[in-house]
């Protein structure tokens, strides 16, 4: 798993220059390396249909991004209690790592995944739904009810979005 | 082991941008590296070491796939982030032409 | 140069008028091949949503809305919300909610897996065009504050 680390690490470096960067186009554009690398990395992981969906995603995602960015860069601020805000955010980190410890002491081990549901779907799911592809038997078969909560979603997302912009046209 | 460590350490950068950036673009940039780790964990913790991808091919018999169950769940996770990153996106366009700024401590007048 | 044409330059314009029908296909290939390939009806729904987009990048909004209007977008929308409860109330006349009724058919087909292929179509019209109105409103944003700069 060489070249899973490998591609975490390049993540991880997307990630730092994104959060690092001065100029904001640049650091969506970083954002925008860190969502390719995750797409690779499902590919390493045997997940095409998610490698598909996150490559296409991003794409759309940079470009809300940059429509939301463009030709309003700003200086960043120096206000503000910033030694206050870095304690707190270090504690935050530290619970957060302290609880996360004890949790991955107790995940069974990678590459050995306990597959007590998983494999009823396996051996069951070309005879019970007739679907070659068993991601796609899983969302639309055995779990519909969590698919229609995401369409649910997404609805209330367009609907709010409508809302919050629509202000611009009334005041006129 | 180590893969998710390095997947903790992802999400603690997005967390860290977060808490403590006051912008609101990077705040927006914070909640999409927290998702994309979090995405990234489930897989993970469903991977099967040397094992298929989970669709089948004529003449085939099912042994040593990879989880299918964490898949599909990560599969309406990435729409359902896009639709929420929007929106937190168009918000933040109002914030700017209220106020001129996406500097969160510059923004006082929230009563409207 | 030309500020009289909305979009971009003549050479964006030329490569858009080739590949848009192409990807439009793509989507297309990916939604209706989602139970026996990767795919679904996730990814094709936001493909066919990037299709218009790149039209309305490329040409400005009047080109895209000549193919499809907001009205459509919305319409499209309320569809495949329809189509989706409505596959998953039928299947309470014959068992319970969300049943897979029909026909299995044989594996490796188009036409097989019940109502899956249908499920599929009805999330793609949703999420695409969610996301294309999405894209719309977020565009439409900026036509308003230059009016009222003028």
């Amino acid at each position: 798993m060489l070249e899973l680390q490998i591609l975490l690490i390049f993540m991880i470096i997307g990630a730092l220059i994104a959060v690092k960067a001065k100029d904001l186009l640049s650091s969506v554009i970083a954002l925008g390396t860190v969502g390719l690398g995750l797409s690779l990395a499902f590919l390493i992981l045997k997940a095409p249909d998610l490698a598909i969906a996150q490559l296409v995603v991003e794409i759309l995602c940079v470009i809300i991004l940059i429509r939301a960015t463009i030709k309003k860069d700003l200086p960043f601020s120096t206000s503000g209690r910033w030694f206050f805000n870095t304690i707190v955010t270090f504690v935050f980190l530290i619970v957060f790592l302290s609880f996360a410890y004890f949790c991955i002491k107790d995940l069974p081990q990678f590459g050995k995944p306990i597959m007590k549901v998983s494999q009823f779907f396996l051996n069951q799911g070309l005879r019970q739904t007739g679907a070659t592809n068993l991601v796609s038997s899983v969302v639309l078969d055995y779990r519909a009810y969590d698919t229609l909560g995401e369409a649910t979603i997404l609805f209330t997302a367009v609907v709010a979005v409508l809302a919050v912009m629509r202000r611009a046209g009334r005041k006129k | 082991m180590s893969v998710y460590f390095l997947c903790l350490v992802l999400f603690c950068i997005g967390l860290y941008c977060i808490l403590r950036k006051r912008n609101l673009i990077k705040i927006i940039i914070g909640i999409a590296i927290i998702e994309y780790a979090v995405n990234l964990f489930f897989v993970l913790v469903g991977y099967k070491m040397g094992g298929r991808a989970p669709i089948l091919s004529p003449g085939q018999s099912i042994v040593d796939m990879v989880d299918p169950l964490p898949q599909a769940l990560v599969l309406t996770a990435i729409v359902i982030g896009l639709a929420v990153t929007a929106l937190i996106a168009a918000i933040a366009m109002r914030v700017y032409e209220k106020y001129g700024t996406f500097d969160i401590t510059k923004i006082r007048r929230l009563k409207g | 140069m030309n500020t009289q044409e909305p979009g971009m330059t003549l050479i964006v314009k030329t490569i858009t008028r080739l590949t848009v029908g192409l990807i439009l296909l793509f989507g297309i290939y990916i939604v209706s091949h989602g139970h026996i390939s990767p795919g679904g009806g996730f990814a094709g729904g936001v493909i066919i949503a990037l299709s218009f987009i790149h039209i309305m990048l490329a040409f400005g909004k009047e080109a895209a809305f000549k193919r499809i209007n907001q009205k459509a977008a919305s319409f499209f929308e309320s569809l495949g919300a329809i189509m989706f409860l409505t596959i998953a109330i039928l299947g309470m006349v014959s068992g319970y909610f969300f049943l897979n009724f029909g026909m299995k058919g044989e594996p490796f087909e188009l036409f097989s897996a019940g109502t899956m292929p249908l499920s599929n179509i009805a999330i793609a019209f949703k999420v695409g065009s969610g996301l294309f109105m999405i894209v719309v409103i977020l565009v439409l944003l900026k036509i308003d504050k230059k009016e009222e700069e003028k």
